[in-house]
């Protein structure tokens, strides 16, 4: 009898925006304590490891992603304040930005079309599907940027949103090896390469580790995300036209 | 008021400008780029930013990899999707994300040498 009402109560909490709300704060903490623990070591991301646990325990329990994120909407709903908040380091560094034009804008176009053509290129020799091709394309591009641009030349804009965030994480953990194995000491490069290529989840990492780095991820973050959304398209047409339809 | 109230507050209100201005206009950028893009202009216009909004932006910033966990959680809705095609997909996205880091670090730093300014990390102020 007790195990029963029990299982009532497991049932009404689980299907609650509370349960989706609470796992995905309990797991996130965690995860940021496991990363401090780590001394802020990359590999040792936050966001991976709050994926991983609460994928795992939505799984345990066989609770679907649309219940999940019933409750964890209210997280995700507050990236758009927090992305229009990056007007503020941004504006801070301003005089700095303005002095640094060139680097800042030709550092864009080359890392937004090799990004492009590298995750496109390699996904395509491999054999991946078109649909997937398209999915991938937008993939250093933020999220919600990325959904736009996936379905508008044929991909699945949520698969896009996936594409985005593993960016994301592979961005923030191995870029630090990267930049130092390439000897960049220059917080503003190393900022702004890890906001390109990273999106949100690379700015959070420069912010965690250095705060001129992290302004020159968040320029670079934001103004990847316009200029993909208006190029990145194009680029695409570009090169189903010299791969030929397939 | 509490300074970091007022400060959201500011931020939603930049927020739904920027979705009306990327309705109306047909853009393709979403509703929060776009604030931030006004937010940026009104910051400079008034030269000095406000505690308010300055108190809310970091307190956001400081916990930006919380908001993406959700949107990273969808990756379960596609496990039998990239079982197929796992290959591809992790190779392309190790390759390009290591080679883009790569490429915009370097032309950034290439180009700041050139344009002349410090290529080694500076202090805020160490400027002459």
């Amino acid at each position: 009898m007790k195990g029963e009402r029990f299982f009532e109560l497991w049932v009404y909490l689980a299907a609650t925006p509370l349960a989706g709300l609470t796992l995905t704060l309990v797991a996130y903490v965690v995860g940021y304590a496991l990363y401090t623990r780590c001394k802020l070591h990359p590999l040792a991301n936050p966001v991976l490891i709050a994926v991983v646990v609460i994928v795992a325990c939505l799984g345990i329990v066989e609770v679907d992603y649309g219940t999940y994120f019933a409750g964890a909407q209210f997280v995700h709903f507050l990236l758009g304040p927090a992305v229009v908040g990056l007007a503020v380091p941004l504006a801070r560094a301003w005089p700095d930005v303005r002095r640094l034009a060139v680097p800042v804008a030709g550092a864009l176009a080359v890392g937004s079309g090799v990004a492009f053509v590298t995750a496109v290129g390699v996904a395509w020799a491999l054999g991946a599907s078109p649909a997937t091709l398209a999915s991938l394309a937008p993939k250093s591009v933020t999220a919600p940027i990325a959904m736009g641009i996936a379905e508008q030349i044929g991909g699945m804009a949520a698969l896009a949103a996936v594409f985005a965030v593993a960016t994301g994480i592979i961005g923030a953990t191995l870029g630090k090896y990267v930049l130092d194995a390439l000897r960049v000491r220059d917080w503003r490069a190393r900022g702004f390469a890890l906001g390109l290529a990273a999106h949100g989840i690379g700015t959070a990492r420069a912010f965690q580790v250095n705060v001129e780095a992290g302004t020159y991820a968040g320029l670079a973050f934001g103004l990847h995300g316009v200029f993909a959304a208006f190029l990145l398209p194009l680029l695409w047409r570009l090169s189903s036209f010299i791969l030929g339809e397939r | 008021m509490s300074p970091f109230l007022a400060g959201v507050t500011w931020l939603l209100l930049f927020q739904c400008a920027g979705e009306v201005a990327s309705r109306l206009l047909g853009l393709p950028v979403p509703g929060p780029v776009v604030g931030m893009l006004l937010l940026l202009i009104a910051l400079r216009a008034r030269k000095r930013i406000p505690d308010s909004i300055g108190a809310a932006a970091d307190a956001l910033a400081k916990h930006l990899s919380l908001l993406f966990v959700p949107a990273g959680v969808g990756v379960m809705m596609y496990f039998g999707h990239l079982a197929g095609e796992w290959l591809p997909i992790v190779l392309a996205l190790l390759v390009s994300t290591v080679v883009a880091i790569a490429a915009a670090a370097l032309t950034f730093a290439a180009l700041a040498r050139r344009a002349g300014a410090n290529p080694d990390n500076r202090t805020p102020g160490a400027e002459p």
